[in-house]
């Protein structure tokens, strides 16, 4: 038999390989490139199949240990992870700020390092201080995701968003979207501005000029302060509560004058020559940034973004827990 | 330098379609009961083939067919190199009580069929559960499984590489034996 030189067809090395995340921890959407966040869509778009079946568990993360801190209060968030962490099988151990040490002093990487040498090879962290991920990333052993860093950013929400937006239209590249409220004070806020534009979309804030953060316009982002204006420009608005617990000084005048100018009704929605979709990463406040005839509205797509974030962060777990090798091998 | 042996040619492989369909027709009848799940990714497509075949040969029953993703089942996530990419999962039945056949390309290490019984129970208890491989590289099995319906048994060490060309990704369909020498 002659030898032949044999090219290896390259529909068989497709589906071997797959692109890994470029960052060791999620700290941000600022550090990730537009191929970490296609890779995690499309790692999404499996886990989304899978929390639809009749059994939503997998056993990929069975021998790891995942860590919920936070030092922050959060509901949606923190369920999310946590059945993200069930649904891959992880052993999950939960803390919370109210309950524990810290209320005795103990400093944040005392805490966290007591916690790591319980054997956790993953850690998800709310902290109210901007760049308590990064510090922890830079000191501890452990894969770090962030879940919201006070002002700062909330990467999986932006991601959660970013991935309800491309589930409606087929593709983020060219929407134009609008963040509405309180941008000074969120985290969100940040996170999607960097997470859309990464991906192709076109980003606006409207809003208070008072809560419009000065650096705004370095980020590449117009302030519009007429809502009608930017609800007529926009294809999808994004809706942001008013984080009183974060304002230390007054803003405006009145959350009463804040709803008439800036809520957004059934009749200014009904007002514009399109349609366009509602988004708002909860917590809702009724009556003040949307009425309630427009949050339980077929344009809004609130509760599709609460199950969007289950299967983000499964995506987000499981690529970053392929990270960590096992030991010897 | 890699020596390339064809295996299976274009005709021979047709005959075994066809022989792996009638087995599967001798044994379960109108399909009422039966389902067919390929193994992603390169189990699918003998999956659609016998599909097709069976479809042709019993035309009056409707035959279900699903293709399964077992990445997150697998056993060596975190012990290799690369990740593996995920594929779809496109099962929109139950298999509750049904006999399951599950249609792979090549059975080797049989670590991909114990995941892919892994994964299979998500969608209910089946009846049972039977394998069929277009090709079964005996003696150099992982785990004790066998193959209910076999295309070709052949023998090789673990140096070679069977690949299962297709018509519909490569022009022809054939299966080579690819012998890597140093």
């Amino acid at each position: 038999m002659g030898r032949i030189k044999w090219k290896r067809p390259s529909n068989i090395v497709k589906f071997r390989k797959m692109n890994t995340l470029s960052v060791e921890h999620l700290l941000g959407i600022k550090y990730l490139t537009k191929e970490d966040i296609s890779l995690i869509f499309k790692t999404a778009d499996n886990f989304k199949k899978i929390i639809n079946q009749p059994i939503k568990k997998v056993p990929s993360l069975r021998d790891i240990t995942v860590s919920n801190l936070f030092f922050e209060n959060s509901t949606r968030t923190k369920l999310s992870f946590e059945l993200a962490e069930k649904r891959l099988s992880a052993d999950v151990v939960n803390f919370s700020s109210s309950a524990s040490s810290v209320k005795k002093g103990e400093t944040l990487i005392d805490t966290v390092n007591n916690i790591i040498a319980m054997k956790v090879d993953m850690v998800v962290i709310r902290h109210p201080n901007p760049g308590a991920s990064v510090f922890l990333s830079r000191n501890i052993d452990a894969k770090i995701i962030n879940a919201g860093d006070g002002t700062h950013e909330h990467p999986t929400q932006a991601l959660l968003d970013a991935y309800s937006i491309r589930e409606k239209y087929g593709e983020v590249k060219g929407k134009k979207v609008v963040i509405i409220g309180d941008i000074l004070h969120s985290r969100v806020a940040l996170s999607n501005i960097y997470c859309l534009q990464k991906l192709g979309a076109k980003v606006c804030v409207c809003g208070p000029s008072t809560l419009i953060p000065k650096y705004i316009n370095s980020l590449g982002v117009k302030h519009m302060s007429n809502l009608k204006e930017a609800l007529n420009w926009c294809d999808i608005a994004n809706v942001l509560r008013i984080q009183l617990e974060r304002q230390d000084v007054k803003f405006f005048p009145s959350l009463r004058e804040y709803a008439m100018v800036f809520g957004i009704n059934k009749e200014i929605l009904e007002g514009l020559d399109k349609e366009i979709t509602i988004m708002h990463p909860g917590p809702i406040n009724r009556g003040v940034e949307l009425t309630s005839d427009v949050a339980d509205s077929g344009q809004a797509i609130i509760l599709d973004q609460v199950e969007n974030g289950v299967a983000i962060r499964m995506a987000v777990l499981y690529l970053l827990a392929g990270k960590i090798k096992k030991n010897g091998k | 330098m890699k020596k390339k042996k064809i295996i299976i040619n274009n005709t021979k492989f047709n005959i075994i379609v066809e022989r792996l369909s009638h087995q599967l027709i001798e044994n379960h009848d109108d399909f009422r009961e039966t389902v067919l799940i390929g193994i992603q990714p390169r189990g699918i497509h003998l999956c659609n083939r016998i599909h097709q075949k069976l479809s042709s040969i019993i035309s009056n029953s409707i035959i279900k067919v699903g293709n399964l993703d077992i990445t997150f089942y697998r056993d060596d996530f975190r012990r290799r190199q690369d990740p593996l990419e995920p594929q779809a999962i496109d099962i929109d039945f139950s298999i509750e009580g049904k006999n399951v056949v599950l249609i792979d390309d090549v059975l080797y290490t049989g670590r991909s069929v114990r995941a892919a019984m892994d994964a299979l129970l998500a969608f209910g208890r089946p009846k049972s559960v039977e394998l069929m491989t277009l090709i079964d590289r005996r003696f150099s099995r992982h785990l004790p499984i066998q193959p209910n319906y076999v295309g070709q048994k052949i023998d090789t060490i673990t140096s070679e590489k069977v690949i299962v060309e297709w018509e519909e990704l490569n022009g022809k369909d054939q299966v080579i034996l690819l012998n890597s020498e140093k």
